[in-house]
């Protein structure tokens, strides 16, 4: 209690000092910054702060559900492929994981940011792997339903497109979650019991099939739990948006925290935030696996 | 014979699958080779890089000295590269079984001394050097080093308070760990660099290196503390029924009976921690401190060398790979021995 209240008086007495005022008051305010990208909303610089906030939230979720189903899709085929008999397979696999995990995420999304900005040509000589599809230093361009991407001027138009920072990040996120998503599809797998297998083969159903059939449905019992946790992980983990300059949430809070100097506050809310999706996660999770659990 | 074709060709698709990675690393591994290797230029001339095809490893020649040691006076690097020895040199020797011994708190007590004096200086004639301008792989280490060395105990007493009996401590353990589990490390960094000013009465200052190793240190304990946990979940209950029996009160109870077994058993999480925790570092950079990563991403800003993205991050990413993978190999060396 005596910890508590010395605590709050300084930090009164240094808020009072700084003339910073406290309270989410500022959040009505006029933002007066841009934000360079908005996966939903329309933001202009002289919407609230509150807005501004809603928009770096949408980004962050926008990113993480595009990263798990990505990181999801990879790592089960680069965990199945550990397994498989295939020497190749199974050698590039083992080193794909071993060197995804013991580099930091930092690295990896610097790394791709410079490979995109720095290692792609400009919209002039974009590359185009698939027709209507662009890759170019100012991000990637793929074609909808309402339009395809063509170049005018000095950049693409039509279609859409995702930022090198969205790209970058996706793509640093995805790959490097799949490697621990990709051990934990092994274990599981690893986890069932060889007369499993062995009664699937005398039943006659061939490999594939016994993966698809008979292994997979029990190994997701040993696998949903820890996937949790790295569904979490990457979430949090796409808060590192703020060093290569993609406008999450965390990097939204940073610049209203520097221009208002209220930091209690916007720390608050990040945190507040952060924690709601966890627990959000983690329910959802608990739900799934009680529906796959044995019964 | 018999290994190749049940490795490479056992059935048709596992044959499309070997000849399609076949083709792809036919396709990939040459124009890799020519980038990395044949075209590449390793002399510092930033001239030549920019006229060249091939990777500007030049670039690593010439800013060697400050991506090892940032911002530290140049003709005094002699200091931090011992101290960087001496610290690999004592995580070395304590990863020899042989070394497990009381005297190694002595060992480690004398070496971080060293470094102490090495760094700052301030006596035996060396320059005093402000901790501002330490930077490069030492303060990875040492973030790492201490980060951990502190977490450590304080990661016990959160398990153990978590699996207490009384309500309010159980309380406060499991509320501050799934509080900083469930919110991003970047978060808690800037909750260092700019809320903790505002915590202290005025007048006192925390520089910016002490409040960025509080952050980290919070950090790892509640990480470590869930391993802990489940390391005396794991002990068999017969344990703890045996030291009660024996009367022991609960602090000899833990430290001679319970804890000895729960930390073995959780010996490989706990490297798995160490190694998340020692890559999770690099993200001080984002609060404007000069760690590793940091001193790499700043040589890029000197506008000769602007644009060799790529090679700087390649080679940060070895460097992170040589110590990660070190250790994670020690870590099933470990396992392997206990089995």
């Amino acid at each position: 209690m005596l910890v508590a209240w010395f605590l709050i008086s300084n930090t009164t007495a240094n808020l009072e000092e700084r003339r910073i005022a406290s309270g989410f008051g500022f959040l009505g305010r006029e933002a007066g910054f841009e934000i360079g990208e908005s996966a939903f909303l329309r933001y202009g610089a002289s919407d609230t702060y509150l807005r501004a906030l809603v928009v770096g939230l949408t980004n962050t979720l926008a990113v993480a559900l595009v990263g798990i189903v990505l990181a999801t899709v990879l790592g089960t085929a680069i965990g199945l492929s550990r397994l498989s008999r295939n020497f190749l397979l199974k050698t590039l696999s083992g080193a794909y994981v071993e060197f995804m995990r013991n580099v930091p995420l930092l690295v990896q999304l610097f790394f791709w940011y410079a490979v995109i900005t720095e290692g792609m040509p400009g919209p002039r000589e974009a590359l185009s792997p698939l027709p209507g599809v662009f890759l170019s230093n100012r991000g990637v361009f793929f074609p909808t339903f309402s339009g395809s991407p063509e170049l005018q001027g000095f950049n693409f138009t039509g279609g859409a497109a995702l930022s090198p920072e969205f790209a970058a990040l996706l793509i640093g996120l995805a790959t490097y979650t799949a490697a621990f998503i990709a051990e934990i599809v092994r274990a599981g797998i690893l986890a069932v019991d060889r007369g499993q297998t062995e009664a699937a083969h005398a039943l006659g159903l061939s490999r594939p099939q016994t993966t698809r059939l008979v292994v997979l449905p029990q190994a997701l019992r040993v696998i949903v739990p820890p996937m949790t946790s790295q569904y979490l992980n990457l979430t949090k983990n796409s808060s590192l948006a703020v060093a290569i300059g993609y406008p999450d949430l965390v990097s939204i809070a940073n610049t209203a925290m520097n221009q208002t100097g209220q930091a209690i506050e916007g720390i608050s809310i990040i945190m507040a935030v952060y924690l709601t999706i966890s627990l959000s996660i983690s329910a959802f999770m608990n739900w799934y696996n009680a529906h796959v659990a044995f019964k | 014979m018999k290994w190749l074709r049940e490795s490479f060709f056992a059935s048709w698709p596992q044959a499309l699958v070997t000849l399609l990675i076949l083709w792809l690393i036919w396709k990939t591994l040459p124009p890799f080779v020519d980038w990395a290797f044949l075209d590449a230029v390793w002399a510092p001339d930033s001239k030549a890089c920019r006229a060249g095809e091939g990777a500007c490893w030049g670039f690593i020649a010439e800013k060697h000295r400050f991506i090892l040691f940032g911002t530290y006076p140049y003709e005094l690097h002699w200091r931090p590269a011992i101290a960087t020895l001496i610290l690999i040199g004592l995580w070395v020797f304590s990863a020899i079984r042989r070394f497990w011994k009381w005297w190694l708190a002595l060992v480690w007590l004398l070496g971080l001394t060293t470094i102490g004096v090495l760094m700052w200086g301030g006596v035996l004639g060396m320059p005093y050097v402000e901790n501002e301008r330490w930077g490069g792989l030492i303060l990875t280490l040492l973030l790492t080093t201490f980060g951990l060395a502190i977490a450590f105990p304080l990661s016990i007493l959160l398990a153990l308070g978590r699996r207490s009996n009384m309500p309010v401590i159980r309380g406060l353990c499991v509320g501050y760990i799934e509080l900083i589990r469930g919110v991003p490390l970047i978060s808690l960094l800037f909750m260092a660099s700019v809320m903790l000013p505002l915590f202290l009465p005025s007048g006192v200052t925390i520089d910016k290196l002490l409040r960025a190793q509080i952050a980290m240190i919070l950090f790892a304990a509640a990480y470590l503390a869930e391993v802990v946990r489940g390391g005396l979940q794991a002990i068999p209950k017969g344990q703890y029924d045996a030291a009660h029996a024996l009367a022991l009160p609960f602090w000899r109870r833990t430290a001679l009976i319970i804890l000895p077994q729960a930390l073995r058993i959780s010996v490989p999480p706990l490297m798995n921690t160490f190694i998340a925790f020692f890559k999770d570092t690099s993200l001080v950079l984002i609060i404007g401190l000069f760690d590793l990563l940091s001193t790499i991403k700043v040589s890029l800003n000197e506008p000769a060398w602007s644009g060799f993205g790529v090679e700087a991050y390649v080679f940060a990413s070895l460097v992170y790979f040589v110590f990660c993978y070190a250790m994670s190999r020690y870590s099933k060396g470990l396992e392997h021995q206990r089995r």
